[in-house]
């Protein structure tokens, strides 16, 4: 695990010490709220509908047990006893008093954990994949070269006004699991000639223009690396648009100028940013990565596990949904879902982190990551305790077995929370969770990635979901739209619309008629609700979604 | 006869708890809709939004949404409105835990 460095700590410290100044001021009068909103929203805290709401950075997603103890203590003590995580590897407190929230930074600081950089025109939270360091397919650890970057990018002094937000992702494997093409700028780690480096793709995001990002470099090697992103972030922050706020990401510069001409100012820009780069960076990646060191991965015999396997179904049906492939012997991925049938998608209680948090100290290699799934992953398993893990899982509502399947349903906070929101999305995920639950459908349906956003901001990641669903407000009434053939991986694809949307007492039955009409046309089990859906258009889904008949019989 | 004016009322959140809060007649702060004050002229509304942003130590964001009168006070006319004033949907509420034991 890495350890902040002592300028991180002293740097937070301070960024913490002056918001408790702020805080105060505004209490008593001395700040007005257009003055303290921005300051405030540099510390991550939010005014939601009903409460503030602070978010939590999770840089890569990982943290250890002593980091995951204490948000359960602060949801505890200055909460309401649970946490909401999100698509971006964050942790978000919905109810925090506004005077707490002082107390609450410090308490984050003693574990290494901040809110800077969750919010404003700054480059965000670095994402990654949430199997680094333990993915059997894996060419390199993601985590070291996000790290990198989280160090050049925190409090740069030239990209704290940037046009707009900018989001990096990393992948680390030929699978992805960091939803890369939704991002600013991403990095994927590939091999070649037996060297490490990264294909870079810019111009990925979702939101109210949804694009795919592009590589605009196939092969970036690792000495390049950190002049390169600053190339392309100085480029964009040059070009990007500042007139218009919908304009000013890097994706829009991209379509305004064309993929041939930002390439060009890249090469040209690089030419420079390499040759101010003092090479520092180099050495630094080097103890970066050792401090993500893998654990040693004990060799011990997996008999328990098999002989659990054999004796209990639901043990079973566990392990074969929600465990990853391991690149140890002997070692799964598990994925503990946060989508119990009817629960809220991505949130846990205090008592429920406390548990993950125990497995992990105890089984885990003291690790933890959060999923862009909103689902907490434990990397590093030996699957000998895979039995005592899953009873313990199970006690606590935590071990659903539907990872990846209909109900592991991406949902953002929707109206229910957010002040942005047009819609609510939460309660639609929870229905569709629980009809197909009492369907008893859930495995046999197999792969079906479905997502829920509340409003065009698209947090719920919906353009990308197998089936994607957006939340609107169509005069006055809660009206939900159907995007199909979404797609979050390597093979990133932008769902299309299937016409007019659905009320909120229409949305469930919809999904369950597209999801009959593939269960009718699907060429066999094997064929997932994706490949159908590319096989045959959206010609058979429209017509059980919209044909009369169709409609008449379903109901 | 001015044209119609869909009746009001000021509300924002509370500076400190951050929860819904709405202007009442005697320049308090409810939590509770059918206690605030309807506003049903527009000039007068607008004044009274004025006075409620002044007091910056008390409310944020302040506007005025709209309202139709009801038996027991100012009811919601929009969605927001109706969540805003009832907090998250009963079941976004509930700890998953608590479901599932
Ligand atoms: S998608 Fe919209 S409603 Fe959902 S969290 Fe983002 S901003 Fe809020």
């Amino acid at each position: 695990m890495y350890d902040y460095t002592d300028f991180d700590a002293a740097f937070v410290a301070e960024r913490n010490r002056q918001f408790r100044a702020q805080v105060e001021r505004r209490i008593a009068g001395a700040l007005t709220e257009d003055e303290f909103k921005p300051l405030r929203l540099m510390n991550g805290l939010y005014l939601q509908l009903h409460a503030y709401m602070l978010r939590v950075a999770i840089p890569y997603g990982t943290l250890n047990g002593r980091q995951m103890r204490r948000l359960a203590e602060i949801a505890e003590r200055w909460d309401r006893g649970y946490g909401h995580f999100t698509t971006r590897q964050n942790i978000q407190f919905n109810w925090p008093a506004l005077r707490d929230v002082p107390d609450i930074l410090d308490a984050l600081a003693e574990v290494e954990m901040h809110a800077i950089q969750t919010s404003g025109n700054t480059i965000r939270n670095v994402t990654a994949d949430p199997f680094a360091g333990a993915a059997a397919d894996e060419i390199a650890d993601p985590r070291p070269v996000a790290e990198l970057i989280r160090q050049w990018s925190t409090d740069h002094p030239e990209f704290q006004f940037l046009p707009r937000k900018f989001k990096i992702a990393v992948a680390g494997s030929p699978n992805d699991r960091a939803v890369t093409a939704a991002h600013d700028l991403a990095l994927r780690i590939v091999e070649r000639d037996g060297a490490i480096g990264y294909t870079v793709l810019v111009g990925g995001g979702l939101g109210r223009t949804p694009m795919i990002g592009q590589v605009i470099n196939d092969f970036v090697p690792q000495a390049d690396l950190l002049p390169y992103i600053e190339a392309v972030v100085g480029v964009w922050n040059l070009l990007g648009r500042r007139d218009n706020k919908y304009k000013a990401r890097i994706k829009i510069t991209l379509h305004e100028h064309g993929m041939d001409e930002i390439r060009s100012l890249v090469e040209a820009r690089f030419i420079e940013t390499r040759a101010a780069f003092s090479g520092i960076d180099v050495p630094l990646f080097e103890a970066i990565k050792a401090a993500f060191t893998p654990p040693s991965f004990a060799k011990r015999p997996v008999s328990a596990f098999e002989r659990a396997y054999e004796a209990d179904p639901v043990f079973r049906s566990w392990a074969d949904t929600n465990l990853a492939e391991h690149r140890a012997e002997g070692h799964a991925i598990v994925q503990v879902s946060l989508k119990a049938h009817g629960a809220v998608p991505g949130d846990a209680t205090s008592a429920q982190m406390r548990v993950l948090a125990d497995i992990a100290e105890q089984f885990g290699h003291d690790e933890l990551r959060i999923s862009q799934d909103q689902n907490v992953i434990l990397p590093h398993v030996h699957k000998a305790d895979l039995p005592e893990i899953h009873a313990r899982l199970k006690s606590h509502g935590l071990a659903t077995a539907n990872i990846g399947r209909v109900s592991d349903i991406v949902a953002c906070p929707g109206m229910d929370y957010c002040a942005l929101a047009t819609a609510r999305s939460i309660p639609v995920a929870q229905q569709i969770a629980t009809r197909f639950d009492e369907l008893k459908l859930e495995h046999e349906i197999g792969a079906l990635r479905i997502k829920i956003s509340g409003c065009i901001n698209a947090c719920g990641h919906h353009h990308v979901g197998h089936i994607g669903i957006l939340g609107l407000d169509r005069a006055g009434v809660e009206t939900y739209q159907i995007t199909l053939g979404g797609d979050h991986t390597e093979t990133a694809a932008l769902g299309d619309r299937t016409g007019p949307g659905f009320g909120a007492d229409e949305i469930v039955p919809a999904i369950e008629r597209l999801v009959g009409a593939y269960l009718e046309h699907r060429d066999g089990k094997q064929e997932t609700f994706l490949e159908t859906y590319r096989r045959l258009g959206m010609a058979p889904f429209k017509a059980a979604l919209y044909d009369q008949e169709s409609r008449v019989a379903a109901e | 006869m001015s044209r119609s004016f869909t009746p009001k009322v000021v509300t924002g959140n509370a500076l400190l708890e951050g929860d819904v809060i709405y202007l009442t007649e005697d320049d308090g702060w409810t939590r509770d809709l059918s206690r605030a004050e309807i506003l049903t002229d527009e000039a007068h509304a607008q004044m009274r939004l004025l006075d409620a942003a002044r007091r910056a130590s008390e409310i944020v964001g302040t506007y005025l949404a709209d309202v139709k009168p009801g038996p027991k006070g100012p009811e919601p006319t929009h969605f927001r409105e109706e969540f805003r004033r009832s907090g998250p949907s009963e079941a976004a509420r509930v700890p998953q835990e608590t479901q599932n034991v």
